[in-house]
């Protein structure tokens, strides 16, 4: 965060999103969408640099670890059916099986409308809100926190001994 | 290759991402489950350093690499939004294990499910826009 700010930019990886939008052509329809996204290319730049990353240490880092998880952890996923870790996602979600099923597919996109939907509304994702906004000790950034928490909480609590 | 910091940073980044496991959903679900300090480790941490980081930028008015001063901009203030956009990406969050950096980072990473989360998470942003002005802020 302290590198972009440094280099005239600001972390906030969900703008990308709304960037996006505005490359497709979305901004003629609708005006949240009509902004100078040439002025964000800085962060696209950034987005795929991530890619980049990600790349680099799965062929060139990884040594085929599994997530190190708590064993409690463990013990409640198996009850709702996922086996204990054998990589860093469950394949009971990413695996191309889950992908081409229909409730696999559906609850990825589910869960990314949410992310995409939810990151706006709030101004914010992660790292705009939890670190950003909050390393400036922003007291909206805090009630978007707070927000995240409440709904993680729903949705691991309430919603996936129903879902799963 | 005035980007050339930027692509940097962002590999810098995905890179810390996947080996600190901040990419797992197993991670995100521990988290939700109170069940280790990982997650709250590698956030708190990152708050710490900004905390300090921003502080030390507004007292001494520290400057960017061209020289110009550094903006904090001052978020709208509301309750709802925050409230209701959070609970949203809450779920969202927990339910995909990502939030939207880590699954570009995922992508790179050869899970390519996560291009799915990613394709729709656009989707939910370019919603967001359609229904801005009848949604309450």
């Amino acid at each position: 965060m302290l590198y972009l700010l440094y280099f005239g930019g600001s972390f906030g990886f969900s703008a990308n999103l709304r960037t996006i939008c505005s490359m497709s052509g979305a901004g003629k329809n609708v005006k949240f969408f009509d902004f100078n996204w040439k002025s964000q290319i800085w962060n696209l730049i950034f987005l795929i640099g991530g890619l980049a990353g990600g790349f680099i240490s799965s062929h060139y880092m990884y040594d085929g670890k599994t997530a190190n998880i708590s064993q409690n952890t463990i013990h409640d996923l198996q009850k709702l059916g996922f086996s204990a870790p054998d990589e860093i996602q469950p394949k009971e979600l990413f695996s191309r099986e889950a992908v081409f099923s229909l409730k696999g597919f559906f609850l990825l996109a589910v869960g990314g409308l949410m992310v995409g939907f939810g990151a706006r509304y709030a101004g914010g994702c992660t790292s705009g809100h939890a670190i950003s906004g909050i390393s400036d000790l922003q007291i909206p950034s805090i009630i978007a926190v707070v927000g995240f928490f409440i709904g993680g909480l729903i949705m691991t609590h309430i919603l996936f001994p129903v879902i799963f | 290759m005035k980007y050339l910091q930027y692509i940097v940073g962002g590999i810098v980044f995905g890179i810390v991402m996947s080996k600190s496991e901040a990419i797992s959903w197993y991670r995100i679900q521990e988290m939700f489950r109170f069940q280790a300090w990982h997650m709250y480790g590698i956030i708190m941490m990152a708050i710490l350093i900004g905390t300090t980081g921003v502080f030390l930028i507004k007292k001494f008015n520290i400057r960017d690499y061209r020289g110009n001063p550094i903006p904090f901009h001052p978020k709208d203030r509301s309750i709802p939004r925050y409230l209701i956009g959070g609970i949203i990406f809450g779920m969202g969050w927990a339910l995909s294990g990502a939030c939207p950096g880590p699954m570009v980072v995922n992508i790179g990473f050869g899970y390519y499910a996560m291009l799915i989360v990613f394709f729709f998470a656009v989707l939910g942003t370019f919603l967001y826009g359609y229904f801005r002005d009848k949604l309450p802020h």
